[in-house]
């Protein structure tokens, strides 16, 4: 009895004064990361430390973050083929429709020693957990977690590093002070990204903390990718000057007579 | 713990800015990001594609693009970018050739023009169904079943003719040039017209037709229909040989730069750098292969090319009929962002 009514208390403290409870203070290496044409893919870091206000009750088991990297939304197409005719065809489909691009989620335990099933669902902490939606008539719903299609997608965007799941990615150096690498493969896409950070102590969520960065195409690239885009006709017409003067040089190189 | 999870357990040696991940073998030097495939590649192995693909190409007489293409997809290029940016680099090759080929008055101009009529047309018509079947996600298999019917098709009948001509070779019969008064259904057609350069006189429906689809085929599936239109031309319009080639040339010239415009028109896939290391390795090849094809028999090489053309239609085929590896694709849903 005594000790509910003391917890009643810290929450009423922690609900009237944030300033007691952790606070989550984060930084990115960068907030901008740029493609250019040695770009092969990068890392951003990602560190910070867990500022504990004056009434911070005692932790019993340490901090634990889990960040969540998400990419800019795109909707994808899973085929499956399916043998017709002898042949192997692409039969049925299943549309994503717009889940992240690129995800990764990076803790310092895998989640599931961090905080009790239903908060991480709640909180879509974990490739497993996270909301696929699918487009289902004019609707659009996730599905059961071991849905093969569901399945699939998963495993080809892990496949391409860009799903990643990183149950050790986080490290405290000090009990405070944390530290992540955000891996990011060259086929990211290009967008604005978001970071999103909770803290958890004794299997509750205490803080949360968000960060953005955006990956962008640079220079030559950026005015390639969108005259491409924007000038296709004044593009393509380049294009085919260019092929014909590299046919031209080439008749003029190698003229034998 | 896996290696690749590994990589990302941090070192607090070195918080400091954002490391670069350490590039595949090969160094990051030679590393090239293209800003339309969306992909780093190795300038050294696509400029070395272009000069092998060029090789080929300049010995036999060719565009080379149903070599290139399927090199291009294994790289990791998507299909559709690889068949648009084929195109650019076929330009350039047979820009090169029809120079050397006019410089030896070895063009028939209009029975070009003809054959371009018909070309014009053809592109336009798959450029349209290139967008329309890859808005269906069925255009990975019309691309497969293309090159399966068509390279198995011409590849036996070239593999066919090569052998029955050496043999003849070898028994010491002349060979049997199937020339002269004969005359086909194709004679009968209205429309006709004589074209000097190459000495027939013939309907203009039959030229056509074979310039649309050489258009066609060649923008679905990224070649630019060399093999197809050599054949062609020599069989049902009776051109003299010497004159095939630089028109085919020229046909090929053209709808393969009408091609680079219209797909950066409608489907935005050019990409100019890739494009550019292909060509500049393209036409090096290109050069040295004509000059070694120069010192064959032309029996034997068309044996050659015709293996070759089997051999690509029979690797295609392969993919088709054995279980692959992983049924699941995933692709971007066109239009949607």
């Amino acid at each position: 009895m005594r000790r509910a009514a003391l917890a009643a208390a810290a929450l009423a403290a922690w609900a009237a004064a944030p300033a007691a409870a952790e606070q989550l203070v984060s930084s990115l290496s960068s907030q901008r990361v740029l493609i250019t044409p040695s770009f092969v893919g990068t890392e951003l870091v990602l560190f910070g430390i867990v500022e504990r206000g004056a009434n911070s009750p005692p932790r019993r088991s340490g901090y634990d973050i889990v960040a969540t990297v998400s990419g800019p939304r795109e909707t994808i197409v899973v085929r499956r083929k399916d043998r017709m005719l002898g042949i192997w065809v692409n039969a049925e489909s299943r549309t994503f429709v717009e889940v992240p691009a690129y995800l990764a989620v990076l803790s310092t335990r895998p989640p599931e020693q961090i905080a009790a099933l239903d908060l991480l669902r709640r909180l879509q902490l974990g490739l497993r957990r996270t909301l696929l939606p699918q487009q289902i008539g004019p609707d659009t719903a996730d599905v059961v977690r071991d849905d093969p299609f569901r399945a699939a997608f998963l495993r080809l965007k892990q496949s391409r590093d860009l799903y990643v799941e990183a149950p050790d990615g986080i490290l405290f150096r000090t009990p405070v002070l944390y530290r992540a690498n955000i891996p990011l493969p060259a086929a990211a896409p290009v967008g604005s990204y978001e970071v999103d950070l909770k803290l958890f102590a004794d299997g509750a969520l205490i803080a949360r903390g968000r960060e953005t960065f955006e990956i962008a195409k640079f220079g030559f690239e950026q005015f390639l990718a969108a005259s491409a885009v924007n000038d296709g006709l004044l593009y393509g017409l380049a294009t085919a000057v260019l092929a014909l003067l590299t046919g031209w040089v080439a008749s003029v190189v190698f003229r034998r007579d | 713990m896996s290696p690749r999870r590994r990589r990302y357990v941090v070192s607090f040696l070195d918080l400091g800015s954002a490391r670069e991940k350490r590039a595949p073998a090969g160094g990051r030097a030679v590393q090239i990001y293209l800003p339309i495939a969306d992909l780093p590649v190795n300038v050294f192995v696509v400029f070395a594609m272009g000069l092998a693909v060029g090789f080929i190409s300049g010995m036999f007489g060719i565009g080379g693009g149903f070599l290139m293409t399927p090199l291009l997809i294994f790289l990791g290029v998507s299909p559709a970018v690889s068949v648009a940016t084929v195109s650019t680099h076929i330009a350039a090759s047979s820009f090169s050739g029809a120079i050397s080929y006019w410089r030896r008055r070895a063009v028939d101009l209009s029975l070009a023009t003809m054959l371009l009529l018909g070309g014009f047309v053809g592109t336009a018509a798959g450029v349209g169904l290139f967008t329309y079947l890859r808005a269906l996600g069925q255009l990975d298999l019309t691309i497969s079943l293309l090159y399966v019917a068509l390279l198995g098709s011409v590849g036996t009948l070239m593999v066919v003719e090569a052998v029955r001509a050496i043999l003849r070779s070898r028994s010491g019969k002349p060979v049997e040039l199937r020339r002269g008064g004969s005359h086909t259904w194709l004679h009968g057609l209205p429309l006709k017209m004589r074209f000097k350069q190459s000495r027939i006189y013939v309907s203009t429906i039959p030229v056509w037709t074979i310039g649309f689809l050489m258009g066609f085929i060649g923008a679905i599936m990224g070649i630019g229909g060399g093999f197809l239109l050599v054949p062609a031309l020599i069989y049902f319009l009776r051109v003299p040989t010497n004159v095939v080639i630089g028109t085919s040339m020229v046909l090929t010239l053209v709808t393969m730069a009408t091609a680079t415009v219209l797909h950066s028109v409608t489907n935005h896939l050019v990409d100019a750098i890739l494009a550019l290391i292909l060509m500049v390795g393209g036409v090096t090849g290109a050069q040295f292969g004509a000059r070694a094809g120069q010192r064959m028999r032309g029996e034997r090489l068309r044996l050659m090319l015709g293996v070759l053309v089997l051999a690509v239609g029979i690797r295609f085929a392969v993919d088709l009929i054995v279980r692959p590896e992983d049924l699941y694709s995933i692709r971007m849903l066109e239009g949607a962002q």
